[in-house]
């Protein structure tokens, strides 16, 4: 058993009287590539935030490498190198893509003067570099508004690379991206995944997707954990399938 | 406008703002000489000039935050009254007890050598603009955690609870405010003279302001503006960047509160040093006309924005008002881009920015 990078404990979550999160646990294995499925409203979206700290979970603990998280704020978190990406995709739309690239460098060790450093040549190169990864290069000094939904999701994704995170929360990647698009996407995020050595949590409709990507999927239906195991596993669950069939 | 050279990839010219082409040589020196030629050319103007140049601080100190972060301040007036207030007690304070000065509402009996002034006004001026940058991270830990309107708000009270509250404070004088002490000397040099700092001054806060753009500060300020919850989500230090903005905002306006006070001779708070109503809101007008989130737009504002107002306050008076309530309303209303803002639109390629063209090959089909 691999070592788990993302611990997270009894995590319950409510809002007003609506359970979103209830007794959720659920491990993300370091350096593997995690998937999170489930009908719409099962909580999933609820999860990442309550991982990355956009709201104060009611119990539970999350940890991450050893170190609980639950009561620090985004950007805390985010400079501890855990970075999410959002379902609707959100990009620094009246700036272009190089300069939302350069933006996105890792804040992690940030000085106060660093504020008002030059941009260095190589967080340039580097930034290009990575816009050509998504297959954006060509698109790099137009206003990332401007781009089509697709491409703002190419662009958010390059731009959670350049951050260089330990682990990266996907927030259903594929939504949204043109189908001969999304065969490209999967390779890109084997390869941030084996290249880069990124630690992938991502939540997915596309089954197919999903299931050819993730070493282990956890299943949610209405807040709580239904199933957990390999893609092969998931797929004969009884549990999940009636989830998914609306049997419930 | 300074025409940006692309190179044979189409990308626009990168990192300094500050580039030597020659349309750029001709206008920063023309704008250059023209500031200094003006009130020898027009002497009966200097103070209106010196004014235009005080607008233009006003303008590009708003634009920092306004247009730049999208934190629209109703309140920067606080920073240029502050700044007024903190210099008229320094440079009283240093040579006479401030309370007994103001009893005296103005009848003499405290003189200053020359040497005096001009020492307590550099003290003044310098202790005004470190107060104000204070005064900005102390109100930003609290207004900073608002957003939108409630932040506009906000700042609006933080400005017009400091004119009441200075308003009722005897010792700085309290609604009868405060006479400066005077300029040694010709007064008609007196006028030179405030006129070469608000000139250097508004110069000042242009070459900082181009200089803070081409820095990672420049788009840190646009990401908070674009998106500041994903701002945080990637890490930025966000209330860093926020507090400092503000601060810098601050620390330019309260040096130009201290050489307005001079300037008039005569502080009190309400009309003079926190006159939200008036260069409060002229401010921001100022900017949404000439285009926000631009160097130049904050600019192209103060200049149109001063002449009409100029104008309309000679030939317009008693109607001042209504023209311009009417011009509000047609920025707000019909023009919200602003002139830089419109012209950014029409002629992209000015500013180095790149539209798709229709030849561009998709990034998909490129896969």
């Amino acid at each position: 058993m691999k070592h788990a990078i993302i611990e997270i404990e009894h995590v319950t979550k409510t809002f007003g009287g609506v359970v979103a999160n209830r007794d959720v646990s659920l491990d993300v294995e370091e350096g593997g590539i995690t998937g999170l499925i489930g009908p719409n409203g099962s909580g999933k979206t609820t999860l990442f935030n309550s991982i990355v700290g956009y709201h104060p979970i009611d119990s539970g603990s999350i940890r991450f490498q050893g170190q609980e998280i639950s009561k620090f704020r985004v950007q805390e978190i985010a400079r501890l190198g855990l970075l999410r990406t959002f379902q609707q995709t959100r990009i620094y739309g009246a700036m272009n893509c190089v300069q939302n690239m350069l933006i996105s460098i890792p804040h992690r060790k940030a000085k106060f003067l660093d504020m008002f450093d030059r941009q260095a040549r190589a967080d340039t190169e580097k930034g290009e570099s990575l816009l050509d990864f998504v297959g954006l290069y060509e698109k790099r000094y137009l206003m990332a508004g401007d781009l089509s939904f697709g491409q703002q999701k190419l662009l958010e994704f390059a731009m959670a690379l350049m951050n260089e995170p330990t682990v990266l929360l996907l927030d259903e990647p594929t939504a949204g991206i043109n189908p001969t698009l999304i065969n490209g996407l999967i390779d890109r995020l084997r390869r941030a995944n084996e290249e880069f050595g990124i630690t992938l949590l991502v939540i997915e409709h596309n089954m197919r997707v999903i299931m050819n990507m993730a070493h282990k999927i956890y299943c949610l239906a209405h807040g709580e954990l239904l199933a957990s195991g390999t893609a092969g596993e998931i797929q004969k669950n009884q549990n999940v399938i009636d989830a998914y069939l609306g049997a419930h | 406008m300074a025409v940006a050279t692309t190179d044979k990839d189409g990308a626009p010219e990168q990192g300094s703002g500050i580039s030597i082409s020659l349309g750029s040589l001709l206008l920063h020196g023309g704008i250059l000489v023209a500031g200094i030629a003006a009130p020898l050319i027009w002497p009966a103007y200097t103070i209106q000039l010196s004014v235009l140049w005080l607008m233009i601080v006003f303008a590009l100190t708003w634009d920092i935050l306004g247009g730049q972060m999208g934190y629209n301040s109703l309140g920067n007036i606080f920073f240029f009254g502050a700044g007024m207030y903190v210099s008229a007690v320094v440079q009283i304070g240093l040579y006479h007890p401030v309370g007994e000065y103001t009893d005296s509402a103005g009848q003499g009996f405290y003189a200053f050598t020359e040497a005096q002034y001009f020492t307590g006004l550099a003290a003044g001026i310098a202790a005004a603009a470190v107060l104000s940058s204070l005064f900005a991270i102390i109100f930003g830990r609290i207004v900073f955690g608002l957003r939108g309107p409630y932040f506009a708000i906000g700042t609006l009270g933080v400005a017009i609870a400091a004119g009441e509250l200075i308003g009722a404070w005897d010792w700085v004088g309290g609604g009868s405010g405060i006479s400066m002490p005077p300029f040694p000397g010709d007064p008609d040099i007196g006028k030179y003279f405030f006129y070469a700092q608000n000139f250097l001054l508004a110069i000042s806060v242009f070459i900082f302001c181009k200089w803070l753009y081409s820095t990672r500060f420049g788009l840190a300020l646009n990401a908070i503006r674009d998106d500041e919850e994903k701002a945080e989500g990637m890490g930025i230090h966000t209330l860093r960047y926020k507090m400092v903005a503000w601060s810098i905002a601050a620390f330019f306006l309260g040096i130009s509160g201290a050489i307005f006070g001079n300037m008039t001779g005569f502080i009190e708070p309400l009309e003079v040093a926190f006159p939200t109503v008036t260069f409060g809101i002229f401010m921001v007008l100022m900017v949404l006309l000439g285009g926000k989130g631009t160097i130049w737009g904050p600019i192209v504002g103060a200049v149109i924005f001063h002449v009409i107002k100029e104008v309309t306050w000679t030939y317009l008076l008693g109607w001042q008002w209504v023209a311009l309530g009417a011009l509000i309303v047609i920025i707000v209303v019909y023009f919200q881009e602003g002139v830089v803002g419109w012209l950014m639109r029409k002629k992209p390629e000015w500013f180095g920015i790149r539209v798709e063209r229709k030849d561009d090959t998709p990034a998909e089909a490129a896969e």
